[in-house]
C-alpha cells in the first residue's frame, strides 16, 4: 500500500474515534460555575497588572514601540476573528498572541489578549464576561508564557529564527486550548472517571481540532516576523528579540 | 538589503501564505458531510453529557440578533485588525525605503 494511502487511512481511522461533540473555542458565558470564574479571574489579576506596567515602561523607554505593540494587538484581533474549519468537521480560531509574546514578553500580551476577549464577549457573545477570567488565563497568560519561554529556549539552542518563531507560536496556540480543556475538566469532572476521564475527553477533541489551526498560526506568525525582520530589524534588536549578528 | 533578498522574502512569504490557505481548505474538501458549525452550540451538549444537571447561570448581555449580524461583527473585527497590521507593515516598509535613500 503506498504511503499516501497509509497516511490517509490512519487519519480516517483517527477521525472515526473523535467524538461528535466538538468544543474548541472560548468557554461560553455562564458555562463555568461561579467559584471557578472567580478563581481564574483572581489568578489573572497579577499578570494583567504586571503587563500594564510593562507596557507603560516599554513606551516610556522608547515611544516608537507603541506602534509595534498596537500591531501585535491588531494581529491577535484578526486571528481570533477567523474561525477556520478543521479536520474534525468543526471550526475553531487561532489566538494570535504568540507574536506579541515573542516581541514583548508574556505579560504585555495578557493585557492585549484581555482586550480582545472583552470585545468578543461584549459584542459577539463569544466567550463571556463571567468566563473572562478562565479565557484570559488560557489565551492571554498560558499561551504567551509558553510562546515566550519556548522562543527564548530555542534561540539559546541556536535553532533558526523561522523555526523558533513557528514552533513557539504553534505550541502557544495549542497550549491555550489544552488549558481550556483543563479548566473545563476541573469544573466538570466525569461522574464515573473523575477529572482525568473528563480531561481526556476534552483534550482528545482539542488536540485534533486545534492542531491544523495551530500550524496555521505558526506560519502566519513567521510571515509577519519575516517582514519585521526585513524592514525593521533595528527595533527587533532593541527589543532583544534577535541578536545583532543575525 | 539587495533586490534579490527582497524577492526571496516575497517568494517565501507567498509560499507560506498558500500553505495556510491549503491547511484551512483541505478539511472543507475532505469532509463533505461535516457540519462545520461553530463549536459553541455543540459544546453545550458536551457539558450536558458530563454534568446533566448544570444550568448556565448567566447569559450574554448583548447577543448578535442573527447570523448575518454575527458575521458582520466578526468581519469587522478581522477588518480592524488587518487594517492595523497592514498599516504598520506599510509604515515600516516605507520607512526602511526612506532610510535606504538617505544612505545613498
Amino acid at each position: 500500500m503506498p504511503k499516501k494511502y497509509q497516511v490517509s487511512l490512519g487519519i480516517l481511522l483517527a477521525l472515526l474515534f473523535v467524538p461528535k461533540t466538538v468544543f474548541a473555542m472560548h468557554i461560553m458565558e455562564g458555562f463555568l460555575p461561579a467559584k471557578w470564574c472567580i478563581s481564574w479571574g483572581a489568578i489573572c489579576i497579577p499578570f494583567i497588572v504586571v503587563g500594564f506596567f510593562s507596557i507603560k515602561k516599554k513606551i516610556s523607554v522608547n515611544p516608537k514601540v507603541k506602534m509595534l505593540i498596537a500591531m501585535a494587538g491588531a494581529f491577535a484581533f484578526v486571528l481570533s476573528a477567523l474561525k477556520i474549519p478543521s479536520v474534525t468537521g468543526s471550526c475553531s480560531h487561532p489566538t494570535g498572541v504568540g507574536l506579541g509574546a515573542i516581541l514583548f514578553g508574556p505579560t504585555v500580551m495578557s493585557v492585549l489578549g484581555l482586550i480582545v476577549l472583552i470585545f468578543q464577549a461584549l459584542l459577539l457573545a463569544h466567550g463571556g464576561i463571567t468566563t473572562l477570567g478562565a479565557n484570559t488565563f488560557s489565551m492571554a497568560i498560558v499561551g504567551p508564557l509558553v510562546s515566550y519561554f519556548l522562543y527564548k529556549f530555542l534561540k539559546k539552542m541556536k535553532v533558526s529564527m523561522s523555526i523558533a518563531v513557528f514552533t513557539s507560536a504553534m505550541l502557544g496556540d495549542l497550549m491555550t486550548y489544552i488549558t481550556t480543556s483543563i479548566e473545563l475538566a476541573l469544573a466538570f469532572p466525569d461522574q464515573t472517571g473523575g477529572f482525568m476521564a473528563s480531561l481526556m475527553k476534552f483534550m482528545g477533541i482539542f488536540a485534533v481540532t486545534q492542531i491544523p489551526l495551530a500550524i496555521s498560526e505558526g506560519i502566519l506568525t513567521v510571515i509577519i516576523f519575516n517582514l519585521l525582520n526585513n524592514y525593521n530589524k533595528e527595533e527587533l534588536i532593541e527589543l532583544k528579540v534577535i541578536s545583532e549578528e543575525e | 538589503m539587495n533586490t534579490k533578498n527582497k524577492s526571496n522574502l516575497l517568494k517565501k512569504n507567498i509560499i507560506l501564505a498558500i500553505l495556510v490557505v491549503l491547511i484551512s481548505f483541505v478539511p472543507l474538501l475532505y469532509l463533505k458531510n461535516a457540519e462545520f458549525s461553530g463549536a459553541d452550540t455543540r459544546a453545550k451538549e458536551a457539558i450536558a453529557e458530563v454534568a446533566p444537571n448544570y444550568k448556565p447561570w448567566f447569559s450574554p448581555i448583548l447577543e448578535p440578533q442573527s447570523g448575518e449580524i454575527e458575521t458582520f461583527l466578526f468581519a469587522l473585527q478581522a477588518a480592524i485588525g488587518s487594517g492595523g497590521v497592514c498599516y504598520y507593515l506599510g509604515y515600516i516598509k516605507g520607512k526602511s525605503k526612506k532610510d535606504e535613500g538617505k544612505d545613498e
